[in-house]
């Protein structure tokens, strides 16, 4: 995230540096902002049984399950909430979903 | 070229919004600033503005477009009074701290309950502290004039905050008076084009509006807001300097009223101080030294300039048109009295609400302010400062 004159915000900025009303000069910047710490229960990724089928990646409603080049990465812990919907469709037995 | 003509409080707003063509205009209606919405929706379907005009379902709505109108860089106008300014009070604080300058025209009227539709403070007075600046007028004249001003003092890169333009629900807004219209090019010329630095429609800078703000910013932020409002003092009088240009009128933060060689004053604010000035008028000529301190800006508010106005003065009252039930007094005596706090052999001052829900005030009541104001201006006594004006005892 950053002010108008493109410096980035952060929490040693002054008021006098930071931008009115709290605008910012920036798209995407939720990935910014880290809510996986809300989470009481977490998936986990078992690699060795993924057949790569993709299920999952569509429903997690916070985009915290990476898929570059076609290939499932692992879990973004940082935004993942640990609702379950992932494990629920995993026709594959790849992901656990266990106590944070 | 000034245009001679009579009309009514709500009139002459429509007038100054049509004569601005603003680029959105979202209304609810509502008693009595309804008129407002209902003159302006002829000039938008008679094509003589082509202003986008929404209809909404209520005035949470009608806040909330206008803030998402303003944002996208659009200049933006709503009018409301009383329950619909209520209605809207969350919005406001959003309209506020998001830094878009929307400009209100604010009929006040007494909020419920009990229902009443008539005239008083309460309403604006419970949004003081929403970060709008809040202008008062006095007749149908000032609040053309103020409405005209408001849009530029809000839209200045300094200050970028809503401003609200109070007038007396029925006593200016439905009441018929002579006033003088700045020809449309005049006004046209004076608040000039909206040109926000950064607006949501802007593809060339992408920017967010209304970001969750934890605690680690969110107090920058206020004080960034608090400053735009500490800024909007000096550009509300440049505003006023700039309109005297175009109209002869003169305008400042207050108006002080044969107030230099005064004993004891008034301060008042809208309609009222008309009636106070012609209780000064009518005393002066019996040989009393009164005046009126009738206030136009209360946010920001004057505190030093009104502090040097009122410091040679013996005892002032200040009168008040909604009850803050702090159980002691009223918002404008609060802020008056604190505003005197520091001045060396401060006035005596005292509080009178008055005037709630539409309750008539008279020369006479005035009069008989002042006239107890001159018998107990040098009093040795502690005073009673919390008082009403007009209630049956």
């Amino acid at each position: 995230m950053k002010n108008k004159k493109g410096v980035a915000i952060e929490e040693t900025m002054s008021w006098k540096d930071i931008t009115p009303g709290g605008v910012v000069y920036e798209s995407g910047s939720a990935k910014h902002f880290k809510t996986g710490d809300w989470r009481s229960m977490r998936p986990v990724f078992i690699a060795d049984k993924c057949k790569r089928c993709l299920l999952c990646a569509p429903v997690c409603p916070d985009s915290s399950i990476p898929v570059v080049d076609g290939k499932r990465l692992d879990f973004d812990y940082d935004h993942c909430k640990g609702c379950g919907i992932c494990y629920e469709v995993c026709p594959f037995d790849a992901i656990e979903f266990v106590k944070e | 070229m000034s245009i001679k003509e009579r009309m009514s409080g709500n009139e002459a707003i429509a007038i100054a919004m049509r004569q601005i063509n603003p680029d959105v205009m979202p209304a609810f209606p509502i008693t009595p600033s309804t008129e407002i919405p209902q003159y302006f929706s002829q000039f938008v379907a008679n094509g003589q503005v082509d202003t986008e005009f929404i209809p909404v379902e209520s005035e949470h709505s009608a806040m909330s477009a206008a803030i998402g109108a303003e944002a996208a860089g659009a200049r933006t106008f709503s009018a409301t009074s009383s329950c619909g300014l209520a209605l809207m009070f969350e919005m406001l604080y959003v309209a506020a701290s998001s830094r878009l300058p929307i400009t209100l025209a604010c009929v006040n009227r007494a909020l419920s309950g009990p229902i009443n539709i008539n005239a008083d403070h309460s309403d604006s007075m419970g949004a003081r502290d929403a970060g709008w600046i809040q202008i008062y007028s006095e007749t149908n004249q000032e609040a053309y004039d103020n409405f005209i001003q408001a849009v530029t003092i809000g839209e200045d890169p300094e200050v970028q905050l809503p401003v609200m333009v109070c007038q007396d629900g029925f006593i200016t807004s439905h009441a018929v008076e002579n006033i003088e219209l700045l020809d449309d090019k005049t006004v046209k010329d004076f608040v000039g084009e909206y040109a926000p630095e950064d607006y949501l429609l802007n593809a060339a800078r992408p920017i967010a509006h209304g970001p969750y703000d934890i605690e680690k910013y969110y107090m920058e932020h206020k004080r960034l807001q608090a400053q735009g409002m500490i800024n909007a003092k000096e550009v509300i009088l440049k505003a006023a300097e700039k309109f005297e240009k175009i109209s002869g009128r003169k305008y400042g933060l207050f108006e002080e009223y044969k107030l230099d060689d005064a004993q004891v004053a008034i301060v008042v604010l809208s309609s009222t101080a008309g009636t106070a000035k012609e209780a000064v008028d009518e005393l002066r000529a019996a040989g009393k030294k009164v005046g009126v301190l009738k206030l136009r800006v209360f946010r920001p508010f004057p505190m030093e300039e009104l502090a040097d106005a009122l410091k040679h003065i013996d005892m002032v009252a200040v009168m008040d048109k909604s009850e803050g039930f702090s159980a002691c007094g009223g918002p404008v005596f609060a802020e008056t009295r604190s505003a005197l706090y520091d001045v060396v052999n401060s006035p005596k001052i005292v509080n009178y609400v008055y005037g709630l829900g539409g309750r008539d005030v008279t020369i006479d009541h005035i009069k008989g302010i002042f006239e107890t104001l001159l018998a107990e201006k040098d009093s040795k006594e502690t005073l009673e400062t919390y008082r009403f004006l007009g209630v049956r005892e």
